[in-house]
């Protein structure tokens, strides 16, 4: 049952995706355009909301419900994975119009090519593990 | 109130519930990175065989697997159950540039038939592109460590270069495939 809190936010996650339309190729086409302010106000707020709260977290040293004190991991610098895999991710990002959390909400919604488009994803993501030790990081 | 759950939801409500999703990981002890899922999906699927990449502990991601299973449920409440109208209010630039690249129906339902209809599913060509844009997401987000959530929103959160590095990747990734490799495709 521990779960299923997990369950419940996933549930609130797939419902905001898809009631702002998130989950719409078209949306992210438009994006790509500039030609609407939509997408940019979403992940614009949610980052400004997410900076406050990251700041406050870590100011107070609150603690998770595990009683655990919240730590950010920070990430490892680098120029070349995060560039060249942000480009070939955003390559994909604009071509079907879904990353990998909407990619589940549309499968939810019952639209069946997105299974396609999952497979390809995971096939992606087993194509790097094999070939990671050969590329630069 | 039911009024405005049927409604479209407006940027300004949409993005401060992403915040709550992923405060309330944190605060369950976890983070919000649904790129990883595809990771543990592979280990599942026995991946470990191939490469070390996949020999992780695919217990300790249970949570993440369950953020999905309840991404699922949420999509299918969120368009079958409070979405009576599907159309999306695209920009009308939008809808005349993508008129004049031959799409049909534009904006009245969440994916374009001319790259997600029967056919697409059919054709050599209609897969090739379902299955290298899902292809280039899933590599490009385990090359680049994170997608959307990981980076865009959790990264940059956190106030982290690399992950500013990234979405200004995922930006020259975009916006080369909408500007200069869209008008050979469509």
């Amino acid at each position: 049952m521990k779960y299923l809190k997990f369950i419940a936010l996933g549930v609130l996650f797939g419902i905001v995706m898809a009631k702002s339309e998130v989950i719409s190729w078209y949306r992210i086409y438009e994006m790509f355009r500039f030609e609407a302010f939509h997408m940019y106000g979403i992940i614009g707020s949610a980052v400004i909301l997410g900076v406050v709260g990251t700041y406050l977290i870590k100011k107070k040293n609150a603690r998770s419900i595990l009683g655990e004190q919240i730590y950010f991991a920070p990430k490892q610098m680098s120029i070349t994975r995060y560039l060249v895999g942000g480009i070939l991710f955003g390559l994909g990002w604009a071509l079907v119009g879904a990353c990998p959390g909407p990619m589940f909400v549309l499968i939810g919604a019952g639209f069946v090519p997105i299974l396609i488009v999952l497979f390809g994803a995971l096939i992606g993501t087993f194509v790097y593990g094999v070939v990671r030790s050969k590329l630069p990081h | 109130m039911m009024q405005f759950l049927y409604e479209p939801w407006a940027w300004y409500v949409a993005g401060p519930l992403i915040a709550l999703v992923m405060f309330l990981l944190i605060y369950f002890g976890e983070n919000f990175g649904v790129s990883n899922n595809l990771r543990t999906m592979c280990s599942i699927g026995g991946g470990g065989k191939f490469s070390k990449f996949f020999k992780i502990n695919t217990k300790q991601q249970y949570w993440n697997l369950a953020f999905v299973l309840g991404s699922i449920i949420g999509g299918y409440i969120g368009v079958q159950h409070l979405s009576p109208n599907k159309a999306i209010a695209l920009n009308p630039t939008t809808v005349e540039h993508l008129a004049q690249s031959g799409f049909e129906n534009i904006g009245n339902d969440y994916l374009p038939a001319e790259i997600f209809g029967l056919e697409s599913m059919t054709s050599i060509s209609g897969l090739s592109i379902l299955l290298l844009g899902g292809f280039l997401v899933g590599f490009g987000a385990r090359y680049a460590g994170g997608c959307t959530s990981g980076h865009a929103i959790s990264g940059l959160s956190n106030l982290q270069l690399p992950s500013l590095i990234a979405v200004a990747g995922f930006f020259i990734g975009g916006l080369t495939m909408v500007h200069l490799i869209f008008p050979f495709i469509f």
